[in-house]
């Protein structure tokens, strides 16, 4: 964690900077449901290599944050940013296109198709020619070949038949399967909704593995997480969110779980 | 890292579960063929090739419906108009050529185009409005009924004033002792390129995943109303199809046939091991659940049983596979 060393920044304010390039940005998102405000102008943004936890209360706008992020929702007003560049996300498609993948709670799988399919599941590799161009034949090798450097990448070789369907998997490594497709699709961000909420112990720490991992790899990442441990143990800075705002940002290295509930639940101010 | 599956040695329930999970087709297999050593013990006559060729082309006309029905199955839908939409099908093609002189082969293809804009509805329906297929079905099931009927006027039109082409799927050659017909040929045609798209091409994966879990498929890019309306007009195709196999079994097109075929239809899919809850299955089970029906029409009859014994035997075997497919589905890590 680079960003530990860089003191100046952290001292001039609780908003510090990643300590390499800021590769996703959000300025001033705000969202409306009718009546309901959902964001109330929000800026956010992970750096290459960074994690950013982002905690808050039920119903403070985690969700909705998420979902302006990866294309689930148009924000009424705001900016994203790219790479430095204006980006707008009509689709889930448009921030997958771009880079940007997303592990979903409760709803990242397929539980009766196997581990490649789900891998590939919305992209899958078509055979060369006719066959592949018009009538979208699979090419079923490359992808369980693929499927297994992924998953041998990431350390989760066990899993060793790509033709297992997934609903024979633990948790752990459904929730696993997920993280691999965002990883081997996601080129800048990758964003977690909630990964470890149904995990025991040992699963969640497969999952946080994989998360340093992609880490390591280069990419930013957003991990949006109740479970405090979990946020304090992988995350360089954390975002609270707090009735539809940021309420602070923390390092986990100056601030304990407990003054980082204390914000996000209103009992202290920063 | 020790990110082994759980160690522990699965017990032979488990064992089983799992096989039958990983391989749906074994089950009804397993049926057929004790049926086929149970009715031919009781009468050799069963599988002698004059028997089993009848067996055969009695089954056709439900075996190439229930493709379509599988496909809707595999989406968690089901289909009641499939018998509706075949007679209408196949009022058209018989009617434009006996009465508005219609070549045979136009009318054969407007008659299946009439069963794709059937499908069309039934997946408008089911994916624009959103509407529970059960319901859309057996609205549609009465709509077309209603309609084959006032269009025929509720006659039938008989072989004999019908250009060969509509009757050439009852085109019979003999292979040895077997008979075999075109309208046979046909259906295993159908069952073969069917079965290719979908387990072969991106279209059949997403057809499988929008059936397993619509929200997850619709979340990875798949699009759910696309594939689902695509599944229904193709089952229209295949019961345009089916009116063509059926004109040519029947000989002639009433107003009044395949009045079972929708069950019958769902049946074969069921015991051929297609999960009611979509996502799970396939056509071989599907041709083998078709072939299990017949053959305890014909295995009883044969046997000297009163009719009414293959109803029962029928019922009881849905249950069976239901209750099966529910256990199968709580297969664990
Ligand atoms: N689709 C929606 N329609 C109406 N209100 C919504 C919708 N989504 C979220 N909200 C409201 O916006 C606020 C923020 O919700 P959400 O982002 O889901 O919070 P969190 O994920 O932090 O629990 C809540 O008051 C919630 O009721
Ligand atoms: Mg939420």
């Amino acid at each position: 964690m680079t960003a530990a060393s860089d003191p100046g920044v952290t001292a001039q304010n609780d908003a510090p900077e990643p300590a390499t390039g800021v590769v996703l940005r959000a300025e001033g998102l705000t969202k409306k449901f009718g009546q309901v405000v959902g964001l109330a102008g929000v800026d956010l943004h992970v750096g290459a290599g960074e994690v950013l936890g982002v905690i808050g209360d039920n119903g403070a706008g985690k969700s909705t944050l998420i979902n302006c992020l990866t294309g689930a929702l148009t924000p009424d007003s705001g900016q994203l940013y790219l790479d430095g560049e204006p980006v707008v996300f009509r689709r889930p498609q448009d921030a997958r296109e771009a880079g940007i993948e997303t592990v979903y709670q409760t709803l990242g799988v397929a539980p009766a198709l196997d581990i490649a399919s789900n891998l590939f599941l919305g992209r899958e590799i078509r055979r060369g020619g006719v066959a592949g161009q018009l009538f979208r034949f699979l090419d079923q090798r490359a992808m369980q070949q693929k499927a297994e450097v992924f998953l041998k990448q990431l350390g989760i070789l066990t899993i060793q038949n790509m033709k297992q369907s997934v609903e024979t998997l633990s948790g752990g490594q459904r929730q696993a399967i997920a993280v691999a497709r965002a990883a081997a699709f996601g080129s800048k961000v990758v964003v977690l909704d909630e990964p470890t909420a149904a995990l025991g112990v040992k699963e969640s720490n497969l999952v946080l593995d994989m998360v340093r991992q992609l880490r390591d790899r280069g990419l930013g990442i957003v991990l949006v997480s109740h479970n405090m441990p979990n946020v304090w143990a992988v995350s360089d800075r954390i975002h609270v969110q707090r009735l539809g705002t940021c309420a602070a940002v923390l390092r986990p290295q100056t601030h304990t779980m407990s003054e980082g509930v204390a914000i996000m639940t209103g009992a202290a101010v920063v | 890292m020790t990110r082994a599956l759980s160690g522990d040695a699965p017990t032979l329930p488990q064992e089983v579960q799992r096989t039958l999970h990983a391989h749906p087709a074994i089950s009804p297999t397993l049926i057929l063929v004790a049926a086929w050593i149970t009715f031919t013990v009781i009468n050799p006559r069963f599988l002698q090739p004059g028997a089993l060729s009848l067996l055969v082309q009695q089954t056709a006309i439900v075996a190439i419906l229930a493709v379509g029905q599988t496909l809707i199955l595999l989406t968690a839908g089901i289909d009641l108009s499939v018998g509706a939409v075949c007679v209408l099908a196949a009022m058209v093609m018989a009617k434009i050529t006996s009465e508005q002189g219609v070549p045979g082969v136009l009318a054969i293809l407007i008659g299946i185009a009439v069963a794709m804009a059937a499908g069309l509805l039934n997946g408008i329906l089911v994916t624009r409005l959103k509407l529970p297929p059960f319901i859309v079905t057996l609205g549609t099931l009465s709509i077309f009924t209603a309609i084959a009927l006032l269009y025929s006027k509720g006659a039938t039109i008989e072989s004999g004033v019908l250009p060969g082409e509509l009757n050439s799927t009852g085109h019979t050659w003999s292979v040895g002792a077997f008979r075999i017909t075109a309208g046979v040929l046909l259906v295993l045609l159908v069952y073969v390129v069917v079965g290719v798209a979908l387990r072969k091409t991106a279209w059949g994966r997403h057809v499988y995943a929008v059936g397993d879990d619509a929200q997850a498929a619709g979340l990875a890019g798949v699009r759910v109303g696309r594939v689902l309306l695509s599944v229904y007009v193709v089952a229209g195709v295949i019961y345009g199809i089916g009116a063509w196999v059926m004109i040519g079994r029947v000989g002639g097109a009433s107003p009044n046939a395949v009045v079972d075929a929708n069950l019958e239809s769902i049946t074969a899919v069921v015991i051929g091991g297609t999960s009611l809850f979509g996502g799970r299955g396939g056509l071989l089970g599907t041709l083998l659940g078709a072939l299990i029906v017949q053959s305890f029409s014909v295995g009883l009859a044969l046997a000297g049983v009163d009719g009414q014994f293959r109803l029962l035997a029928v019922g009881i075997l849905v249950i069976l596979a239901v209750s099966v497919d529910q256990w199968i589905r709580q297969v664990k890590a």
